[in-house]
Parts: structure tokens; sequence; C-alpha cells
């Protein structure tokens, strides 16, 4: 088998004296799914923001399907194939639900859509927004906001993709719905790293999880291992 | 393509009937106030470029303008080429100058970005100021050149600027009905998302800032010879920048549609008032209907229309 589909060697960021990733060290395989936690203030957005290339790290290394993305700008990584959502999302405001989509179908998605045209109206049947296809993200409730965030990054036809909690605010019910989706993308073979604070979603999802505290990796394993983790839990509820 | 063909077909009608128009023998006031107004049309459409459809609100458009005309008197006094030179060199020196304000967005956004391009306006003006040889604070008279078309230099730059509207609205379209346009409405929108989404948002910010100085450019060059004579404070009139703005908002900003009709409403309103009510009116007026849409209709007469169809 060929090497991980994401590699990330020791990554370092700061924000002027404040360290938010400490040498983190991390690799994905192709089609896995791979749960990201941690407290409040662990790196984990700041980690993913610099995988997307949204922050540039100060040290480290990326590579994705075996390029080095470490120098890339955010949008030459989303045509190789690194998508993500925002955990607030930020819909196109003035675009409708299918044009949307349309922007990353037309700047990264069809670069690499080997199956023709990658049909956007498909997309949106999949995630469950077909109906609301022709309305302003204005218009939306909150989970059709954040299905239209996964939607939009699934238009970028991705190898990766990246979840920052798809799932905050939403119902016991909503979590379901938006958990089901994740596992029908990876079904289809895309790798999705899930950044989520509701256990009960990340530990059903995830075969793998790593766990950040204070900007450094502190545990790795399946989440049986996880929740028996000392270590762990002392980082959530402290001594 | 067949609409592509269908605008081209509809801007050369446009540039014909203004040859026509200005082989009329009218009243010369006609083509003196025409002229002004299908300036502001080359203006707005230019200014929309970057701020309508990028959402980066330049309040700079007299650094533009004036680099437009002062590139123009400069060669006028050097080399007197020919009026398309003046005007393509108007343009590609503004061009330059909207590449430069193109990395200032790198640092600024929003508010930010539009106090920069306001401090360049004056840095500019600033500088023409003290350059005694372009005329410096005192200004210079310009020579028009003898035996124009028409018979009337007014009537010829009249022609030319029904050209250069044409052109404009013609470029805007091209660029807002592209995927160059898509892109800049999802910057505009959220630049991150769009950067994630793999839209190359520097680099269309770049053409935005450098096509629309080049336009604002373009609309300067003639400038001095429709005045005779240039000095610092017209060519770097707060009109400009008040008008540029205004006349997308006013007509609306997303579509090519809105900055001619807001060009050649507020930019007629404002010729009337000149001459039957005061000089000092025109920008009086620019500032209530700015400040009525602003707060009835923020999306402009475009946005209003589209409303009472859909209801």
């Amino acid at each position: 088998m060929a090497g991980p589909l994401l590699e990330v060697d020791g990554l370092v960021k700061r924000f002027g004296g404040f360290t938010a990733l400490n040498g983190v060290t991390l690799r994905v395989r192709a089609g896995e799914r791979l749960g990201l936690i941690g407290p409040n203030g662990s790196g984990k957005t700041t980690l993913i923001n610099c995988v997307s290339g949204v922050l540039r790290a100060d040290a480290g290394r990326i590579v994705f399907d075996g390029a080095d993305v470490t120098a890339l700008p955010p949008h030459r990584r989303t045509r190789l194939g690194i998508a993500r959502s925002f955990q607030i999302p930020k819909p196109f405001a003035s675009m409708t639900v299918l044009d949307n989509l349309g922007i990353p179908l037309e700047y990264a998605g069809h670069a690499r859509a080997s199956q023709g045209t990658a049909s956007v109206a498909e997309i949106l049947r999949e995630i469950g927004l077909e109906a609301k296809a022709h309305l302003q993200p204005a218009g939306l409730t909150q989970i059709e906001m954040r299905k239209l965030e996964l939607a939009r990054a699934m238009a970028a036809r991705p190898k990766l993709l990246i979840s920052d909690e798809a799932m905050a605010g939403l119902s016991h019910a909503e979590v379901d719905d938006i958990l089901a989706i994740l596992f029908r993308l990876n079904a289809q073979g895309i790798t999705i790293i899930m950044i989520e604070h509701i256990m009960r979603a990340v530990m059903r999802f995830s075969e793998r999880i790593v766990v950040l505290d204070a900007g450094e990796r502190i545990a790795e394993g399946t989440p049986d291992e996880i929740v028996r983790n000392p270590a762990v839990e002392k980082a959530y509820l402290g001594e | 393509m067949a609409r592509m063909g269908r605008a081209l077909l509809v801007g050369g009608a446009v540039i014909a009937a203004g040859i026509l128009f200005a082989s009329l023998k009218l009243n010369p006031y006609v083509y003196f106030a025409g002229y002004v107004i299908l300036q502001y049309v080359v203006i707005a459409t230019a200014w929309n470029i970057l701020g309508g459809y990028g959402g980066y609100v330049n309040f700079g458009t007299p650094a533009f303008f004036a680099m437009g005309a002062y590139t123009a008197v400069f060669l006028i006094l050097s080399l007197r080429p020919p009026l398309f030179v003046l005007i393509v060199a108007g343009g590609l020196v503004a061009a330059l100058l909207g590449l430069g304000i193109g990395y200032l967005t790198l640092r600024l956004r929003g508010v930010f970005f539009s106090i920069a391009t306001l401090a360049l306006s004056v840095v500019l003006q600033t500088i023409i100021v003290n350059w005694e040889f372009v005329g410096g604070s005192r200004g210079l008279s310009v020579i028009r050149p003898s035996e124009p078309p028409f018979g009337s230099y007014v009537k010829f730059l009249f022609a030319v600027m029904v050209a250069l509207a044409v052109l404009s609205v013609l470029a805007a379209r091209f660029i807002e009905q592209s995927w160059i346009g898509r892109g800049l409405a999802a910057l505009r929108d959220n630049e991150e998302a769009a950067e994630c989404m793999g839209v190359p948002t520097l680099r269309l910010k770049l053409f935005a800032t450098t096509v629309s100085g080049f336009l604002l450019g373009v609309a300067g060059a003639p400038f001095p010879y429709y005045v005779t004579f240039i000095e610092p404070n017209s060519a770097f009139a707060l009109d400009y920048a008040v008008n540029a703005l205004a006349m997308p908002m006013i007509g609306g900003t997303t579509s090519w549609v809105g900055p001619v009709l807001g060009a050649v409403l507020l930019g007629s309103a404002q010729q009337v008032a000149i001459v039957t009510i005061s000089s000092e009116m025109n920008l009086f007026i620019v500032g209530v209907v700015l400040v009525a849409f602003v707060v009835l209709a923020p999306e402009g007469i475009l946005g209003l229309l589209r409303r009472l169809r859909g209801h």
C-alpha cells in the first residue's frame, strides 16, 4: 500500500508568545475516519487551519497525497483534494444553495472530476438539500446551513474532507442525520477528519481518535482505548 | 456565445448611434453635458468591477482618474501623440496603480482598504501639486488638436466617450458572466471560504483592481482636452470619489446594468441641476439620493425592480 494520504510532521504554530501547536505529528490513511478531539483551546481548529492552508505553519511539513503542500495557498490545496467545512458556517450569502456548490465545482472539482460532469444536484440529493437548491442561505435552518457547508466542501470533489464541528448545537436526531451523511461519504472512499465536541458522535464515527491538549498530541487510539486513557481524562477533567 | 455576439452587436449599434448623434447640429451644451454623463458611465462601471463584484470599496477613484488625465498632460506636453495613444497610456498607468492597490488587499480589508485608497488619492495629489512640468498647483492650459472630426472637438470627444463607455460596459458584462465574476462574487461574500473552495482570491483581486484602474484611467485621459485647463483640484475632485460609489449603489452593484442606470440617472440630474439651480447643488443631490437609497433600497434600482417582480 502507498504512504498515508495526509502526513503532518512536527507542525508548530505560534500566535505571538502563545504556542498553539507544538510539534504536532499526524498520519491519516486513505479512506480512514479520524476523530480529532481535545478541550477548548487545545489547537484542533488551528491544526486544521494549517492543513487547509488558512494559516501558515511556523515550522513543520505537510504532505498530501505525495505532494509537499506546506507552502501552498488554500485554493491550491483544495484543487489537490483537501476540502473543509467551517465551524461557523460561511456560506456565499448572495448566491442560491445551487450556486454555492457551483463555486468549488467550477474552481476545484472539475479539475479532478473523473466521472465527467460531477453533478451538483447529485450532491444535494445525497445530503438532503435538493428541495432548498434555489433558496439563498439566509432562508436555511441551522442544520441545513451545516449541510450546506458539507455539500459545498463535497462539490470540490475532495479526497480528504475535514468536518470542523459540523454538529455543534444540533439536536440528537440532527446529529444522527449528519453522522449518516458522513458515513455515506466515507463509504464512497472519501477520507474524513472529524473535529467534534459531541463525544457520542466522535466515538461512533471514528476508527481512530487523536487527542490534542495545549497544542500537543497526548493520545491516539481506537475510541475504546481513548475512553480508558488516563491522560485524556486528566486533560478534560483536570486532576 | 450567441449572447456574446448579440452584446457586441448592441454595443456596435450604440457606438454608431453616438457617431450619428455627434454629427447632428444640436446645441453644443448637449455634447458638453453628454460627455460628462458618459464619462460617469465609464467611471461607475470601472468602480463596480472592484467594488460591486469584488466587494472592495475604492474611495480613491480621483487618484486613478487623475493618473489618466495627468499621463495625458505629460504626453501632450512632451510628444503630443494622437488621442488614442493618450487613452491607452492613461489607462496603463492607472492599471499599474490598480495593481499596486491590489497588493494592499493582502493586508487590508473592508473599511481599512477604503481608507488606504483615500490616502493614496491625497498623496498623489500632493505629488502633482509639486510637479511643475505638468502645471503644479496653478495648472496649465492644454491646446486641443486643430481640425477635429465632426467640426468641433467637444463633439469628437463625445463620440469617443460613447465608444469608451460601450467598451467598458462590455468588459464589465463579460467579467460578470465569466468564471472571474463568479469567483469575485464568492470572495465578496466570504473571502476565506472562497479561497478554501479553490478560488484563487489574490489573483482575482489583482485582476479586478488592475482592470478597474485601467478603465478609470481611460475615463480620465481625454479630460485635459475636454476642460482645456487642467489643475489638481478639478482632476482630483471629490465628485469622482462620491459619484463613482453612489452611481452603482443607486443603480445596483451586482449587475453591469446598475452602474449604467445610476450614472445616466444621477449624471443627468446633476447636469440639469447645474444649469437650473446651481453648480454647487450637484453633490448635494447625490448625497440626498444616496442616503435615500441606502435606507430604502439598499440593493439599488435593480434590487427594487427584482422585489417588485417577485411579489
